[in-house]
């Protein structure tokens, strides 16, 4: 079976998509709060919010999955139309609040092929995408891992 | 009164309060509509049928949110999520309720932090494990 990962998918690891930013603003923040289904006051009640120890409303874990990023292209020929979500992994460094200015620049970390019984021939790709606030700190790191098959 | 969860008591084999969802198809659109995610896997039947899954699916990531609520419902407003991970082992679909369980695996302090590592992990109807992960918080201390 023809191999998956060639030598110009080997080398787009560690290519990195132009950085987009992005305004937080409240009304984003209720509705992602609204869409999981979190009531938790931070997220949407600013006198709760205010005189927490954040000082204001603050987004869930998961909010930063709301930016649009955009993620390098996985130069595959034919290209693998068909894609799953594998997981997630999150780490927080600082609070993202309601009128940060978020950037975002994801790139390619890591590659695997594997031969699934349901699906067949699938590309795991692991991208990195780091978030960074208008103060120039990061605020959190997401490796997300797709299946492309 | 806000209730704080101190590190102190917190214990090794501890079970968290676990966290019951019921995702229905209007909360998929919703979480498409406010995540940008659009891809018709899980909204479109038909589309999700032609891609091979028996019918729509729950996006990972709003599982992934799911799990970071059982996460920051335990620790309060004085603790701090540092790191959520987990994997997709198994798709879950909409009409289904989803119970979303942990427990503590470690504790420890590292870097002037009081630390407590959770695998976590989210339940299909049936019992079955879909999608298992770990959560480590950072939790207020006595001691410090």
């Amino acid at each position: 079976m023809k191999k998956l990962i060639t030598n110009a998918l080997n080398k787009a690891v560690g290519t990195e998509s132009a950085p987009i930013t992005a305004a937080i603003e409240k009304g984003g923040i209720r509705r992602f709060a609204e869409a999981i289904d979190d009531p938790n006051p931070l997220f949407q009640d600013e006198l709760v919010a205010r005189s927490s120890r954040y000082g204001g409303i603050v987004a869930p874990p998961t909010f930063l999955r709301s930016l649009p990023t955009s993620r390098p292209e996985l130069p595959v020929d034919p290209p693998l139309e068909r894609i799953l979500d594998g997981g997630s992994a999150w780490e927080y460094l600082e609070p993202v609040r309601s009128g940060d200015v978020i950037t975002a620049v994801t790139q390619i970390s890591d590659l695997n092929e594997r031969e699934s019984k349901s699906i067949g021939q699938m590309l795991i790709a692991t991208f990195e995408t780091i978030y960074t606030n208008q103060f120039g700190y990061v605020v959190a790191k997401q490796r997300a891992t797709t299946i492309h098959y | 009164m806000v209730r704080i969860l101190y590190w102190e008591d917190v214990s090794e084999g501890m079970e968290l309060p676990s966290l019951v969802k019921h995702p229905t198809t209007r909360q998929l659109v919703k979480y498409a509509g406010a995540s940008g995610d659009f891809y018709e896997i899980h909204y479109d039947t038909a589309f999700a049928q032609g891609t091979g899954l028996p019918g729509v699916i729950i996006h990972g990531a709003l599982k992934s949110a799911f799990l970071g609520q059982l996460a920051t419902d335990w620790i309060g407003e004085h603790g701090s999520l540092k790191r959520l991970s987990c994997q997709y082992r198994g798709m879950d679909v909409p009409g289904d309720v989803l119970t979303c369980k942990g427990r503590v695996v470690r504790k420890y302090r590292e870097g002037g932090e009081s630390l407590v590592e959770c695998d976590i992990w989210l339940e299909n109807g049936k019992g079955e494990i879909t999608t298992p992960g770990t959560a480590i918080v950072a939790l207020p201390s006595k001691g410090v």
